[in-house]
């Protein structure tokens, strides 16, 4: 019973899309804070804590939360039957230099616990957890690019061990300005959404996927 | 049928000493790399075990020009050599992995007087992976586990899983962490920190200290690196709190399910021993005692080693496993450094002083912010 | 008094990013924390910074926190009683 995937999100260039399909096109020229406030009330969900995150954080919920709206049967297996299998580049770079200007000068000496707590790139994998009440497996790889084959073969063993029964997975890199968002859900085969020609989760469809939600073959 | 996952060759450099021979005999002797630091850019002394860096360089010598690495890369390379060289693997074979577990990685070269002769973009996790990659001319190129403080116990599981999965053939799990004025503040904005020796799970316990060090193991297929007392990591979960980003929840729930997957698949309900997070934080400390409680596990002897070592984030897990392994294999039970009277509500066993046992395995537990746990199970190939 | 309340509301809303809440949507007299504004652990140490950054004041004992900061009236209170506002 091969695992398969069930539904994927891009977030990128402020437009949100969900198995290629355009969700929320936000003015393209809002820097992203604006942009994930936008794309948040769209959804027109009361979740106040989501202000409270930092960039990276907010941008991994905006992708799960589109994500979850349109596959709501993904949950259907327990929190604790869930995993979440999350990677990026630049770890939690853009809160660390925050985190650093505030102790850089010793006049001005003001650590802040609410930016400390975010230099840390699981915390996202815990906003998600708490707001889905997911407490499955969980793993934080930091890779150079997209690692298909790593992401992908790690979540089809704790698949095949039964460690975990479905599974949210992609890559959540913030750096600056540059953003981008690609997640997605695998579940068992008897739990498929849709018959399509990508559903097997595997290496060559997830690479194929990670591209198409902006026309890029 | 898998075939176990052994623990083979391993070493760990921390300020209580170069490889793990010293660090065992120095936690049995009760020493502690634990003291009071006054440090420039801390207005209070904290209390922390630190590196003498010069004592690194002397080391590190035969192995590169020191100023043309940070001290993490310093120590971390430090780690993987020595298992290279005990086991006689190369990471240029395609059968091997390195995965590299640390919780912030050079995240000192932030500081506005970091050194100018290290390129800035080494604060980025990959390109301290390339690094190690081409340092060790690696044919896989190594993956880097960041999951807060359970990233190296985390790295454990993940590599066992790997290799029973038949990917491949070793897997060197290496991890490190430093003390740095970023990780120093930011605790101390939680008041999380001791101006003391730690005492965990001790009713007058303050918060924790923090720790620096490097450690690496080779997680093998082949039984032979795995010297004359087999021990096998029999099992290895993670789960979420879904509670708090920071707070652990009160009744563990989290830990409580990390544990009972790794003991379900390890096949046990009970250990030798317990090696557990206890990090002295009143919070931590107390919902630890939760879990093992309504795990059934109040009866195993139990410690924290972070009264030795202080809380050494990514490398955590890594080198109080590799200890742990240790202990099996020598039957020695260690004390829990800072320990005189419980002060956490779930009943757990203290280890109290440190003395010869026979033991057959013990469980391994982290717990980090982002509400993550992770659990093990390490077993002596005889007992299965 | 009331000016200094009416700073804190808007000095709270920002600190601990309420991001949809109004100087006139908080009530000085409720309960911070637990129900009325529902703050939790960061937002108390969060709190503590707020004192020392903007009014100078260093709270000793941070257990002394939960009396300071049941309402942002106590909190007001403690401000005019300790620091320079």
């Amino acid at each position: 019973m091969k695992p398969v995937i069930s539904s994927f999100c891009h977030v990128k260039n402020n437009t949100v899309r969900v198995d290629a399909e355009s969700q929320f096109e936000g003015d393209p020229l809002l820097p992203f804070p604006e942009f994930a406030s936008s794309a948040f009330r769209h959804l027109g969900v009361a979740y106040p804590k989501f202000f409270k995150m930092d960039n990276l954080s907010k941008l991994a919920l905006i992708a799960s939360e589109y994500l979850f709206r349109a596959d709501p049967a993904f949950l259907a297996v327990g929190g604790e039957n869930t995993g979440i299998v999350l990677s990026n580049y630049a770890s939690s770079l853009e809160s660390d230099r925050i985190h650093a200007a505030s102790i850089a000068s010793k006049q001005a000496y003001f650590p802040s616990p609410s930016v400390f707590v975010y230099t840390l790139p699981n915390i996202m994998i815990g906003e998600i957890s708490i707001r889905n009440r997911i407490t499955g497996e969980n793993a934080f790889f930091v890779t150079p690019f997209f690692n298909t084959n790593l992401i992908v073969s790690y979540v089809n063993l704790l698949l095949e061990e039964e460690r975990t029964k479905a599974c949210l997975c992609g890559w959540v890199e913030l750096d600056g300005p540059a953003y981008e968002a690609f997640l997605y859900l695998v579940v068992p085969s008897s739990g498929t959404r849709k018959n399509s020609n990508f559903s097997e989760h595997s290496t060559d469809n997830i690479n194929l996927l990670k591209n198409l939600g902006f026309g890029i073959l | 049928m898998k075939i176990p996952a052994y623990i083979g060759p391993d070493s760990i450099f921390s300020p209580l000493g170069f490889g793990t021979e010293t660090n065992f005999s120095g936690i049995v002797s009760g020493r502690s790399a634990l003291g009071l630091i006054q440090s420039a850019y801390s207005a209070n002394p904290f209390c922390a075990s630190l590196f003498d860096e010069t004592i690194i360089d002397d080391i590190f010598e035969p192995l590169g020009k020191p100023s043309d690495f940070t001290r993490l890369e310093k120590i971390s390379i430090m780690a993987v050599a020595s298992v290279l060289k005990q086991s006689g693997i190369s990471l240029s074979d395609n059968r091997t992995l390195l995965i590299y577990s640390t919780t912030k990685g050079n995240v000192n070269l932030l500081e506005l007087d970091a050194s100018s002769e290290i390129p800035e973009n080494r604060v980025y996790l990959p390109v301290f992976t390339r690094l190690l990659g081409d340092y060790f001319n690696c044919a896989n190129e190594p993956v880097i586990v960041s999951n807060a403080c359970i990233s190296g116990l985390l790295s454990m599981v993940i590599a066992r899983r790997m290799l029973r999965a038949g990917n491949y053939d070793h897997i060197i799990v290496a991890g490190g962490d430093i003390v740095s004025e970023f990780t120093v503040s930011g605790f101390r904005s939680f008041n999380a920190m001791s101006d003391e020796p730690c005492r965990p799970y001790d009713a007058s316990r303050k918060g924790i200290n923090l720790g620096e060090a490097a450690a690496a193991v080779v997680l093998t297929r082949d039984r032979s690196l795995a010297g004359t007392v087999p021990v096998v990591m029999t099992g290895g979960a993670s789960a979420n709190d879904a509670n708090h980003i920071s707070g652990p929840s009160r009744d563990g729930q989290g830990l409580f399910l990390a544990l009972e997957a790794a003991k379900l698949e390890a096949g046990i309900t009970t250990a030798g021993f317990i090696s557990a997070h206890g990090t002295a934080t009143e919070f931590n400390d107390e919902m630890e005692s939760i879990a093992f409680s309504r795990s059934g596990l109040s009866d195993v002897p139990l410690h924290s080693l972070k009264g030795y070592f202080g809380h050494t984030l990514g490398a955590a897990g890594l080198l109080e496993s590799i200890l742990g392994v240790h202990s099996l294999k020598t039957g020695k039970l260690i004390a829990s450094a800072g320990f005189r009277e419980k002060g956490v509500s779930g009943n757990i066993n203290v280890i109290r002083e440190t003395g010869n046992c026979s033991l057959n395995s013990f469980i391994k537990t982290a717990s980090g912010f982002g509400g993550c746990n992770a659990a093990a199970v390490f077993t002596k190939e005889d007992a299965e | 008094m009331d000016a200094l309340i009416e700073k804190l509301k808007r000095e709270i809303i920002q600190q601990l990013n309420l991001v949809d809440l109004k100087p006139e949507d908080i009530d000085a007299d409720a309960p911070m924390f637990g129900e009325g504004l529902g703050l939790d652990s960061i937002d108390a140490l969060e709190l503590i910074v707020l004192l020392e950054k903007t009014y100078g004041i260093k709270i000793k004992d941070p257990k002394d926190g939960k009396e300071i900061f049941k309402s942002i009236k106590s909190m007001a209170s403690y401000i005019h009683a300790n620091g320079k506002s």
